[in-house]
């Protein structure tokens, strides 16, 4: 059985205009195994980001349930942690005591010393030696997120759930941070679910790009396998023959998803498992 | 927009303190008594009533211990100046030196102030955190918090039947409102990231409140307390001058039934000097715990 299962999720919300509940998305299900990095990529409003708020327990389903390694997940919880897309820094803190705050909370058992010695490392493994005492107001987009994942690391959660983490970044630090989240992530081999607009960086980090069609009642339609051999890095990644063969498929998908406008997947059966490509 | 203006701001508090003091001076200033066109009879009648004093050189003078009309500011100064040196003298019940009598309106104060800042805080994150609960008790604020807190007095009196804790209390009703609904406020806006993050990290419900919640409301609560703390100061003066509790406030009341005009206006000014002692020791107290975003 796969590590993080989810399990013909659907989400419905209150209409506001009345008649009946709105579907965000109707019967997701993926399995995900144990260290693979899976990336959800969708048009606003397909759900995306309920979805992962679902796999981190922070809204519930409507329909359908999550299990991870074996057991339901229900509710919020240290072994699935968040990379936020605005940081959610606590701005009274410090960077030490953000991370520490974490550490804290996983490590009930450890001592001050030890603590502290697990801070600096993740603190010096996203390279922000120096800036321990500062508060985020002090810190560039760039440096916050890289705080944001230090906290989400240095937790060692089962799964590690990206909210567009580099959404608010600027175009080039966002590439050197992926770029440090690909070196984390091949330390680590840690589980990780994200979802993201950017589908260069959705190819240089995944294994497997799910392709959401557009909200209402939005589904996985198709899931891209990225056969592009590890260790990629930003440079060497576009030269692979498949790179733009990839690109280009998830791009038409959106493209054509976003041409049908609301209700994209009208006509089509949503008891359908998804697509499976491959290059 | 772009502020003008170089030179000294102290200079110029200086200059206007001056002016004004210069301008109550010669406006409450009495020309000396002039005996010249007064008959030997109406001059000896006045005396007799106390209005005039002979002086040295044998002519006669105003009598300085029966003022007339407003004091000048050196007539304040001297009283001031006998005030301060039997700051820390006891002279009977009702006449303690202003050293006492200062310290028992900043207790007061800060019995009723804290108290209120403790129970508003502690209601207002509770209704912070629940939409029902906030509802339901909103009404009730919106009635309660535009009352005058001195309108409680009496009743207050009559339920408690002490003076003392009367005048706390008054303070309590005076200082509760504001920090209460700017605490809902706060805590009802926080961000939800920052308990999305306590959730995940499963902080108990002590640390949520002690890490996350209080410190994240902490720059909106710090406005509310600053206004309870403005409304606080505001109602302890009557309620001092009403309920007969010693004090500065009262201070100011008995000084008018001595007819000591110069002794009303000593007391307003030391009304205002604690009044900018207690809002500093506020502003330090809250620039510890707010934060920049």
């Amino acid at each position: 059985m796969s590590f993080l299962v989810v399990d013909h999720v659907s989400k419905f919300f209150p209409s506001h205009a009345g008649g009946g509940d709105v579907c965000i998305f109707r019967d997701v299900t993926l399995k995900i195994d144990k260290g693979e990095f899976v990336t959800v990529i969708g048009h606003s409003g397909c759900g995306k980001s309920t979805l992962l708020n679902i796999i981190a327990g922070l809204e519930t389903q409507s329909e359908g349930g999550v299990i991870l390694n074996g057991r339901e997940a229900s509710g919020p919880g240290l072994d699935r942690m968040v990379v936020f897309q605005n940081f959610a820094l606590m701005p009274w803190m410090t960077v030490f005591e953000n991370i520490a705050l974490a550490v804290r909370s996983a490590y009930p058992e450890w001592g001050r010393d030890q603590v502290t010695a697990h801070v600096h490392k993740y603190i010096a493994l996203v390279g922000l030696q120096g800036a321990e005492s500062k508060r985020p107001i002090a810190l560039s987009g760039g440096m916050k997120q890289r705080v944001g994942l230090a906290r989400a690391f240095s937790i060692e959660p089962k799964v590690l759930l990206l909210d567009e983490p580099f959404a608010q970044i600027d175009a080039l630090t966002r590439g050197v941070i992926q770029e440090e989240l690909v070196q984390m992530w091949n330390a680590t081999r840690n589980t990780v679910f994200m979802v993201t607009h950017d589908v260069d960086e959705a190819i240089l980090l995944s294994d497997r790009v799910m392709l959401m069609t557009n909200g209402p009642s939005s589904r996985v339609a198709e899931i891209v396998d990225i056969t592009i051999p590890r260790p990629r890095s930003r440079d060497t990644v576009i030269e692979h023959p498949h790179y733009y063969k990839i690109r280009n498929h998830v791009i038409h998908f959106l493209v054509r998803h976003a041409s049908h406008g609301e209700g994209g997947a009208q006509g089509e059966p949503s008891d359908v498992a998804p697509l499976v490509v491959r290059f | 927009m772009k502020t003008t203006g170089n030179g000294n701001p102290w200079l110029i508090s200086g200059f206007i303190l001056v002016i004004f003091l210069g301008g109550w001076h010669v406006l409450t200033l009495r020309p000396s008594f002039e005996a010249k066109g007064k008959t030997e009879e109406q001059l000896q009648m006045m005396e007799f009533n106390g209005d005039i004093v002979r002086t040295d050189d044998g002519g006669y003078g105003w009598n300085p211990d029966k003022m007339k009309g407003v004091p000048g500011p050196l007539a304040v100064l001297e009283k001031a100046r006998v005030e301060l040196g039997e700051a820390f003298v006891k002279k009977g019940t009702n006449d303690h030196g202003i050293a006492y009598l200062v310290m028992y309106t900043v207790s007061r104060f800060a019995g009723g102030f804290l108290a209120a800042s403790v129970v508003a805080i502690m209601l207002g994150v509770i209704l912070g955190l629940n939409r029902v609960l906030f509802r339901a008790f909103n009404p009730f604020i919106q009635i309660l918090k535009p009352i005058s807190p001195l309108a409680w007095m009496p009743l207050l009196l009559y339920t408690v039947k002490d003076p003392k804790w009367t005048a706390v209390l008054v303070v309590f009703m005076a200082a509760v409102w504001p920090t209460l609904a700017t605490t809902a406020f706060g805590v009802s806006s926080l961000k939800k990231e920052y308990l999305h993050v306590a959730a995940i990290l499963q902080l108990s419900w002590f640390k949520r409140l002690y890490r996350v919640i209080l410190p994240g409301a902490a720059p909106t609560i710090v406005n509310g307390l600053r206004i309870s703390f403005g409304s606080a100061l505001v109602a302890v003066v009557p309620a001092e001058m009403l309920l007969g509790e010693l004090g500065v406030g009262y201070l100011s009341w008995i000084e008018w039934n001595n007819l000591d005009i110069a002794g009303v206006i000593f007391a307003i000014l030391v009304v205002g000097v604690v009044g900018v002692i207690l809002d500093s020791g506020f502003n330090k107290l809250a620039s510890l715990v707010t934060y920049q975003e």
